[in-house]
């Protein structure tokens, strides 16, 4: 499961277990004492008080009903998108197409609303979801076949698919859906109203968004963790030859951990349209899946710690909305919160390796 | 089967991320133009504009408390703008425009977020920026883009205390605006048209091309507007058969470059100066055009360009600009505002034109006309002659006949289109090359 630690040392399972907690304690307090570092010497820079800045980024997003929702709704696609990556990382597989597969199940939701409008809402939102889901899983699928097909490395495969689907989506936004008398890369017209997924009161929280994003994730929890195809998926991830020699049908599993990892980027781009943006702009992802992969980064494909980062990096984003009014300082700098994290992470865990190794 | 080192992803991703960042700098660097506020360093945007020092004491130190109101007598107006504050263009007029009625409005503290855009910030709707403003005490929002009609009008519905003014939208003239939502825009039709009659003057080719933003009623009117004010001059003042005239729109399909997602304004520019065009119209918030104008005249070529929306757009060109046409929104905005303060807001559709006894009057004029340093005397001249049939009536440029590009009527002979016709303007005129998105 773990990538990093394949072929580890042999040790008993319960030191293992007690090893790998303080390990990972030591994992995720190393990086985040190194992104502070880094962080606060950047606010630093820029003369502003730092404590102010970690006050706002870290607790802003709970300051009111209205922020904490905005969390809410952008952490779900965020948790969707992460769930979905640490299948494919679980499979060895690096599907930075996912941006791409957010984009195509945007614009799949977006056809049965388009096609059937006069159908009732509760309807039009299974469709929507169902056809989100199918554009995301196809996306990631082609992908996958360029991989295992034409041995395109998925990397490339993905960004080259994401370059495609954005194309596809500005195609649309400015031609065939685009706004009645107008033509601007601003987006479709609204959806209207009754189709936008219900909310809480005056906020824009959703429930269905984090509902189906946590389903999802405990569905991803268990099947990776409880079910033989886990166990095959993490097989084909840590030696695809050994698994494919010991009877696990290797190309089928990767081929099937995309699927999944498109079909839930899918239902995040459908929670964006019917959800959070109500219409379908060419930026629709907004990042969620890039963000998605700094989250699996950090927690190294396991689903159990994607809802807390998930949920931090989301905190950060809202939080840092405040920080140009309150503190005058531009609030990319939750941006540079979450890279730093990643890259703390990167190099603690590089450390511990070589210390472990000597 | 190979394992990808992580490292080579993190690195990937950071720069995707990166790229991301990097694509939201405005395109052409507004070198400091004499603008009071211009010259800081891009990076850290002061957020309290003049009131800097003072606003850090005033701020609310608990976050968990952000909603508690300011000090009793202080009216906190905020803004909302859809580009960086210094865009030398559309932004910076609006920004400044707030500051102005900043120091005309006693006890009056001005709060902004700028650049919210799906590129410039992802995850942030021009909802949850209002949000933000009212809860640092703003009392009244200003929102400046064509693309906040939907955004505005939510926020106004779930803030009933709080004013409201859409610059540029039409919801109160549609009746789908709630009764504290306020609509304002500048009659831009005769800055446009002065700016096609000095394009027009100053052609030798006779080939004029506009950088155009999205396609949507406002943009189209604009487009015709500077046309016939081109056309007009063409005619009158140089003698001119109208068919010499060449006049192309290209549009970009935003108010600005999204690296990605718009046409590069930059290489619109050069195309056209590469395809013969020698003078550029700008339609766009940014300053592309004349910036490209001035590279290519520095090189040796004859090119022109007539800026946009900012009074001293020309700035970042002065030898190759004819001239911009600007809007003045201070006066207005102090006035709404003053009346706000006291009680008396009204939900209203307005368009205001330039004050005709003298357009360029900081404190009149809506609209505004400020010839530029490549125009010559003589063609001077002629513009402050067609500037003056303008104003006395004499002349009205929305005069039948008139075609759209498809042949169908637009204003029948004898006939004069009136607001809502030309408010609406559903295609280009004939004559224009160009897309009419009918």
């Amino acid at each position: 499961m773990q990538i990093q630690d394949a072929g580890g040392q042999l040790t008993s399972r319960a030191t293992y277990q007690l090893a790998d907690l303080a390990d990972y304690l030591a994992r995720l307090v190393l990086p985040f004492l190194g992104a502070l570092v880094l962080t606060t010497v950047v606010l630093l820079t820029v003369d502003v008080a730092p404590l102010d800045a970690y006050r706002i980024l870290l607790f802003g997003a709970f300051s009111t009903p209205i922020r904490f929702g905005d969390m809410v709704m952008l952490a779900s696609p965020l948790i969707l998108c992460a769930g979905g990556l640490t299948l494919t990382f679980a499979a060895g597989l690096y599907n930075l197409g996912i941006e791409g597969q957010v984009v195509l199940g945007a614009i799949a939701a977006m056809i049965p609303l388009r096609l059937f409008p006069d159908l009732p809402p509760p309807l039009l939102w299974m469709l929507s979801f169902a056809f989100g889901a199918a554009g995301g899983m196809l996306w990631a699928l082609l992908a996958a076949s360029l991989r295992l097909g034409a041995g395109v490395n998925e990397i490339f495969a993905g960004l080259g698919l994401n370059f495609l689907a954005s194309g596809i989506a500005l195609y649309l936004i400015l031609g065939p859906w685009r706004r009645e008398g107008s033509a601007s890369s601003s987006g479709t017209a609204l959806l209207p109203r009754e189709l936008w997924l219900p909310t809480v009161g005056s906020l824009r929280l959703a429930p269905l968004a984090p509902i189906i994003a946590l389903v999802a994730l405990v569905v991803v929890w268990w099947v990776l963790s409880r079910m033989r195809w886990g166990l095959e998926v993490r097989a084909v991830g840590l030696n695809g030859a050994a698994a494919d020699r010991l009877g696990v049908p290797a190309v089928k599993r990767m081929a099937q951990a995309m699927a999944g990892c498109g079909l839930l980027a899918g239902l995040a781009g459908t929670l964006q349209v019917l959800g959070v943006f109500h219409q379908l702009i060419p930026n629709i992802s907004s990042g969620v899946g890039l963000i998605g992969l700094l989250v699996v980064l950090l927690v190294l494909a396991r689903p159990i710690w994607v809802l807390p980062v998930a949920v931090v990096f989301a905190t950060f984003t809202v939080g840092s909305v405040q920080l140009p009014l309150t503190l005058g300082i531009d609030s990319s700098i939750a941006g540079v919160l979450q890279g730093a994290l990643v890259l703390a992470a990167l190099v603690s865990r590089g450390l511990m390796q070589r210390r472990r190794r000597a | 089967m190979r394992q990808p080192p992580v490292r080579f992803i993190a690195l990937l991703v950071l720069f995707a991320l990166l790229l991301g960042a990097c694509g939201t700098t405005p395109a052409a660097q507004p070198t400091a133009a004499p603008a009071p506020e211009a010259t800081g360093a891009p990076p850290v945007e002061p957020t309290d504009a003049p009131a800097e020092p003072t606003a850090e004491a005033t701020q609310p130190t608990e976050p968990p408390a952000a909603t508690e109101a300011p000090a009793e007598e202080e009216f906190v107006f905020g803004m909302i703008l859809v580009g960086p504050t210094n865009d030398g263009g559309w932004n910076q007029a609006h920004f400044e425009a707030a500051e102005y009625a900043q120091a005309r409005l006693p006890g009056s503290r001005f709060i902004y977020i700028d650049k919210v855009n799906p590129a410039d910030r992802p995850n942030v709707q021009v909802e949850q920026a209002i949000e933000e403003l009212i809860n640092q005490g703003a009392k009244f929002v200003i929102t400046n883009s064509a693309e906040f009609a939907d955004g505005t009008k939510l926020a106004a519905e779930a803030h009933p205390e709080v004013y409201f003014l859409h610059a540029s939208g039409d919801a109160v003239l549609t009746g789908s605006a709630p009764s504290n939502l306020t609509n304002l825009m500048g009659r831009m039709e005769y800055g446009k048209m002065m700016a096609g009659c000095a394009a027009a003057l100053q052609s030798d080719a006779g080939k004029l091309a506009y950088l155009g933003p999205l396609i949507d009623p406002e943009t189209r009117r604009l487009v015709n507007s500077t046309y016939l004010g081109a056309k007009y001059c063409w005619e009158n003042y140089r003698e001119q058969p109208a068919d010499s005239l060449d006049f192309k729109v290209t549009w970009i399909g935003f108010w600005f470059n999204i690296p990605g997602v718009t046409l590069d304004p930059t290489r619109v520019a050069t195309d056209f100066i590469n395809e013969g065009n020698d003078v550029i119209i700008s339609g766009i918030d940014t300053t592309e055009a004349l910036v490209e104008a001035n590279k290519a005249s520095a090189a040796g070529r004859t090119v022109w360009a007539v800026p946009y929306d900012y009074e001293d757009a020309c700035a970042q060109g002065e030898d190759v600009c004819l001239g911009v046409p600007y809007f003045n929104w201070g006066p207005r905005y102090t006035e709404i505002l003053t009346e706000a303060q006291a009680g008396r807001f009204e939900s209203q559709w307005e368009w205001i034109g330039p004050d005709w006894s003298d357009i360029n009057n900081p404190d009149t004029s809506m609209i505004g006309f400020i010839k530029g340093a490549g125009l010559t005397p003589e063609n001077g001249a002629f513009l402050d002659d067609f500037i003056s049939k303008l104003a006395d009536g004499s002349l009205d440029l929305f005069t039948g006949p008139l075609n759209f590009q498809d042949g169908t009527v637009f204003v029948a002979e004898g006939a004069v289109a009136d607001d809502l016709a030309i408010w609406n303007t559903p295609q280009l005129l004939e004559g224009i090359e160009g897309q009419s998105a009918p």
